[in-house]
């Protein structure tokens, strides 16, 4: 888990980098797995529920590390490298995208759309 | 047992195209008598119930079941990702919004060719105008597109063109699958399956694409599996993920097992949820016990479950040997043989068009 590719790939998500669900995917509850769900056109991830913990934090205003604290809230131990490992898997996936810092100006956008 | 992810919805095998690689059944007789508005939404229901989270509306073409609208709206409902896969010959800008509003999530279209000339020799009909329009309405609706393209010998030449032009349409994703030999295609195949020297080039464009469009646009491309090493995981495994529920309500682990001497399961006498628990035809290459040698000892037989079982019977006339595509296959000089012809021998230019629109009222 630990090796140079692994370390690679987090440092695509960066702890100040601002992630939320990429355009057309869907976070959601399925009954019949009990369990939360990302759904794309051509794939559905299933996820457990430090994932979608995670995911129901990834607005696209909160950074990475802002996310860490907030599970900190939750759960005991929180390591921000597993955060940004799973979140860079998901952007490989093609589920999750990364805004860099500054933040966009999100509520003028939410005007627009 | 697992739950299936993924729903292929056949609403009809009427369509207004003629694709020589068409790989709905050959005999389209058994399928006039098509499920009724209240019979899918029962099957979306079950399918729901069951696990399915996306639901992918085809056929044939889709947009020819007048319900079309009221089958997405109830699926949406019941929290289904929904994927049209059409033609696109009859997506009107009406239609569109219709589905739009009705919470249609994808749109996936097909164009035969970017050449218009080309794409309408192979659709048998004058249709790429419509479709690159269509094209255009989905975009504007802020849609997710998918370009689908079925390649073959005689487009795959173009397909640094196809590529361009899914660019230029904003697509989201464009697929480009080499033709699978099932249905009408299987008839076709010699004058369809490419040249060793054909893949080379296309795999380089393939490569160069997928580099410059990184993060734009997803560039899926699927080898004809004539020249792979191992077999395709078809389904991802029988009865394990995926299901579909043709015109006529038949139940089927793979879109072309009708073809296969067992069993049927249709939507009209039993629920989905049965169907797919108890059913002896989703039973019966469930899980690894009814595999053969080599399949058996195989490392690989949980990646690619013995790949397709259709096409096992198509070559075999036995569903239950190995894939011939494997390499390790005792049939495999079946399929050897083929990329033999197709790469040595003069191949037909002449490709048999699906009589599809005969058949269609």
């Amino acid at each position: 888990m630990s090796s140079p590719d692994s370390a690679v790939l987090a440092a695509t998500v960066p702890a100040s980098g601002r992630p939320r669900l990429a355009p057309h995917v869907r976070l959601t509850f399925d009954r019949a797995r009990d369990r939360h769900v990302l759904l794309r056109p051509e794939c559905v991830v299933v996820l457990n529920r430090t994932g979608a913990d995670i995911l129901g934090l990834c607005d696209g205003r909160r950074t990475v590390a802002g996310i860490v604290e907030d599970l900190r809230k939750r759960y005991d131990r929180v390591a921000e490298a597993d955060v940004q490992r799973f979140l860079s898997g998901l952007v490989d996936r093609r589920c999750v995208r990364i805004d860099p810092e500054p933040a966009p100006d999100r509520d003028t956008e939410a005007v627009d759309g | 047992m697992d739950r299936p992810f993924g729903l292929l919805a056949e609403l009809t095998y009427r369509c207004p195209l003629a694709c020589p690689y068409c790989s709905n059944p050959i005999d389209l007789a058994g399928y006039r008598d098509e499920l009724t508005t209240a019979e899918w939404l029962r099957v979306l229901e079950e399918a729901r119930e069951l696990g399915v989270l996306q639901c992918h509306l085809s056929g044939g073409e889709p947009l020819l079941r007048r319900d079309l609208v009221e089958l997405v709206r109830r699926a949406t409902e019941l929290g289904l990702y929904t994927n049209l896969v059409t033609s696109a010959v009859g997506l009107s800008r009406r239609r569109a919004e219709e589905l739009r509003a009705a919470g249609l999530d994808h749109v996936q279209i097909s164009i035969q060719a970017e050449d218009p000339a080309v794409s309408d020799r192979i659709a048998g009909t004058p249709s790429y105008a419509r479709k690159i329009e269509a094209a255009r309405v989905v975009k504007e609706l802020d849609w997710p597109l998918t370009v689908n393209v079925v390649l073959h010998r005689q487009n795959i030449d173009g397909l640094a063109d196809i590529v361009g032009l899914a660019e230029e349409l904003r697509a989201d994703r464009v697929e480009l699958a080499n033709t699978q030999y099932y249905g009408w295609a299987w008839r076709n195949r010699a004058a369809l399956l490419p040249t060793r020297d054909q893949l080379e080039r296309a795999e380089k464009v393939v490569r160069e694409a997928s580099r410059r469009l990184a993060g734009r646009m997803d560039v899926v491309y699927v080898l004809p599996d004539y020249y792979e090493q191992y077999p395709k995981p078809c389904m991802g495994g029988w009865g394990a993920r995926q299901l579909t529920v043709a015109p006529n309500g038949d139940a089927l682990p793979c879109p072309a097992a009708q073809t296969l001497p067992l069993p049927r399961a249709s939507v009209r006498e039993e629920s989905l949820v049965r169907i797919w628990t108890d059913s002896p035809l989703f039973r019966r290459f469930r899980g690894t016990d009814w595999m053969p040698d080599p399949c058996r000892s195989c490392d690989r037989r949980e990646v690619d479950f013995g790949g397709c079982r259709c096409q096992a019977f198509q070559l075999t006339g036995d569903a239950a040997r190995t894939d011939p595509v494997c390499h390790l296959s005792p049939d495999h000089g079946i399929v050897v043989e083929a990329v033999r012809a197709a790469n040595e021998e003069e191949r037909p230019d002449t490709l048999v068009p699906r009589p599809h629109r005969a058949g269609s009222s």
